[in-house]
């Protein structure tokens, strides 16, 4: 056994290159720090564009129906409308499906179809918006206006308050036609977090339902849904926020036009959004321009306290289920 | 033994009893039978909430491909975007417009989307800050594309007075940023404490652990988080409409307004013009494609890695 010879020295530490540390911690902080500004810059900019319009008329401008460009006079209550009312059409077709096709794909689906029908769900979302828009217009709209709205003018007709409702042209283009694409195209969102949610029931829970003789359905609407009812809501609230911000599918198929005489959801109407894209390259700067962002402030507005309360909803459900584990 | 025969008294008794014992079974049994109804009704309509959303991906596709596939010509690559009736013409401007605008936007924000994403996970789990750039980077990712476009022609175009490439380069970056957070910081997440203090325990900087360790281990995640990202902004069409706005010509400069594929589609298929509109279908069928084929790729790239 030879002895190695004692270093004469320990080996110094290696100093390669000692900024390297800070200078990416700084530059992953400025990331961070860049999406916060980003923020910030949204909201600053929407608000600086909009003050000509909030300076003349102030709140006023929620609830007023005028929008003529030629007097240039504005306000925005035609397209509020149609944006609050295509998603709360959107909703009311998407949930029950959303329920339906979670409920599917977390109890009654055998195991090998799971994954390529989830995956199908997935796709949905990820077919661009202008595809829905283009094929709505085109395809879907005309298919609608013969086989849905014509028998359901002449079914409803004469009806009190029902037959509004369904009155107008039945061409296919209009809230009706805006909030079933709408529909489709959230279906996805909450149907994944729905199932998510569902998938993070503990089983013990839902063996011991079943264990006292429940069905299928009993143990889904009576155990796993309001054990899962915040991330459910929270679910519904994030589809909610992609259905009011949803652009190109929307103004292929509402119409465009300015007008809140008839409530028929046949009739066509105009959005936030589909406003926004037809006229704003065009308008020229000044009152118009800037009523056009104050719009764009509104929606921003609605979809942040719609997003952030859905997110709120999904982490207290993610904690709750920390504190049950 | 039951052969003891009672008095009549008894057996009334006896029958009265068992009367209202059957008539508890017949409850019970209606009460089970309508139970097993509901069930049955409702699991049926779940099965036909997920045949109706298979339908409708089924019928747009089949729609896509009956109506664009005639378009696949090779003047469609070659030809720029013709006036309205003209007999021939392509979308060749504006394929070239849509890869340079979504490459680009993708080279722009995909490494300020991942240092946040580190950030995020390797930095800031615990830290206000970090729980606020989450909170927010959720938000901004289901935030209307459209007010992403407000935002870049108030802050680009209206100062340099031209609508530009270069402003729908930005509106898309922006865009990709939150989906690369997001997906980064997940995958991130992932990668076993064990592994870090390994690293860290051989007297590895913090930046060379995440650089060679960590990001490395989460790199198919990472990869999937951008071909996503790539994939929402191929088919974007809101946040151009006032940045990049479109150009009948061919244009390589990104200070002058760009052709993509999305808004040319928006303005043939809304124009009543027949040769328009077969373009149009044209556009949604290399967009389809070319969307659903990034989203396979990248599940089957993370399926393919985990």
């Amino acid at each position: 056994m030879q002895r190695s010879e004692p270093r004469k020295q320990p080996p110094g530490r290696r100093r390669t290159m000692p900024w390297a540390d800070v200078v990416f911690s700084a530059l992953a902080h400025g990331a961070a720090w860049l999406t916060l500004a980003l923020l910030a810059g949204i909201i600053v900019s929407l608000i600086v564009g909009a003050t000509p319009a909030i300076k003349e008329y102030g709140l006023g401008f929620l609830w007023s129906t005028d929008w003529d460009p030629v007097q240039n006079k504005y306000g925005g209550l035609v397209m509020i409308y149609g944006t609050l009312m295509t998603s709360l059409i959107a909703l009311v077709i998407a949930v029950p499906v959303s329920f339906g096709i979670a409920l599917f794909l977390t109890e009654l689906s055998p195991a090998w179809l799971k994954r390529p029908l989830g995956t199908a769900v997935e796709l949905l979302a990820a077919v661009p918006s202008i595809v829905y828009g283009m094929w709505g217009l085109l395809v879907f709209g005309p298919l609608l206006a013969s086989y849905v709205q014509q028998p359901l003018q002449s079914l409803f007709a004469g009806v009190p308050y029902l037959g509004a409702l369904f009155s107008g042209p039945p061409v296919g283009i209009g809230l009706l036609s805006a909030g079933i694409i709408l529909a489709i195209m959230i279906i996805p969102f909450i149907a994944s977090v729905m199932r998510d949610v569902f998938e993070v029931t503990p089983p013990m829970l839902k063996e011991s339902a079943y264990g006292l003789g429940s069905t299928t359905w009993e143990v889904m609407f009576k155990v796993v849904l309001p054990y899962t009812k915040t991330g459910v809501v929270g679910g519904i609230m994030l589809g909610l926020g992609r259905a009011l911000g949803e652009t190109m599918a929307v103004t292929f198929v509402i119409g465009n036009m300015n007008q809140l005489n008839s409530l028929s959801l046949f009739e066509a109407a105009n959005s936030i959004t589909s406003a926004l894209a037809n006229e704003f390259a065009e308008a020229g700067e000044g009152l118009h321009q800037a009523s056009l962002i104050y719009l764009g402030l509104v929606l921003f507005f609605i979809t942040f306290v719609v997003l952030a309360f859905s997110k709120v909803l999904l982490a207290r459900l993610k904690k709750g289920e920390g504190s049950r584990a | 033994m039951s052969s003891v025969v009672g008095s009549p008294a008894h057996d009334g008794a006896a029958s009265a009893r068992s009367a209202a014992a059957s008539a508890l079974q017949a409850s019970r049994q209606r009460m089970h039978a309508k139970r097993k109804r509901v069930n049955a009704i409702a699991l049926t309509l779940s099965l036909a909430a997920m045949a109706f959303g298979v339908f409708w991906l089924i019928w747009i596709l089949v729609e896509t491909v009956r109506l664009g596939i005639g378009g696949m010509t090779l003047s469609l690559f070659t030809q720029m975007t013709p006036p309205p009736q003209a007999e021939d013409g392509g979308l060749a401007n504006a394929i070239f417009g849509s890869i340079t605008m979504v490459g680009l936007a993708t080279l722009l924000g995909t490494p300020i989307g991942i240092l946040a994403g580190i950030y995020l996970a390797e930095y800031g789990q615990k830290s206000w800050l970090g729980s606020i750039t989450r909170f927010i980077n959720d938000i901004l990712l289901a935030a209307p594309s459209i007010v992403i476009g407000l935002f870049i022609y108030s802050v680009v175009v209206a100062r340099m007075k031209t609508f530009s490439g270069f402003a729908g380069v930005l509106a898309l970056a922006l865009i990709v940023i939150p989906v690369v957070i997001r997906t980064t910081e997940n995958m991130l997440a992932l990668i076993p404490n064990a592994l870090r203090e390994a690293a860290y325990a051989l007297g590895t900087p913090k930046w060379k652990v995440i650089m060679t360790v960590t990001l490395k281990a989460a790199r198919a995640g990472v990869i999937t988080g951008v071909l996503l990202a790539l994939a929402r902004i191929a088919g974007e069409t809101a946040p151009l409409l006032f940045t990049a706005l479109s150009n009948q010509f061919w244009s390589s400069s990104l200070g002058d307004p760009m052709a993509s594929l999305p808004v040319t589609i928006f303005k043939f298929a809304m124009s009543p013009y027949e040769n328009w509109q077969k373009l149009a279908w044209a556009g949604v069928f290399l967009i389809t494609l070319g969307v659903l084929a990034l989203n396979i790729l990248a599940r089957t790239f993370l399926r393919n890695k985990h």
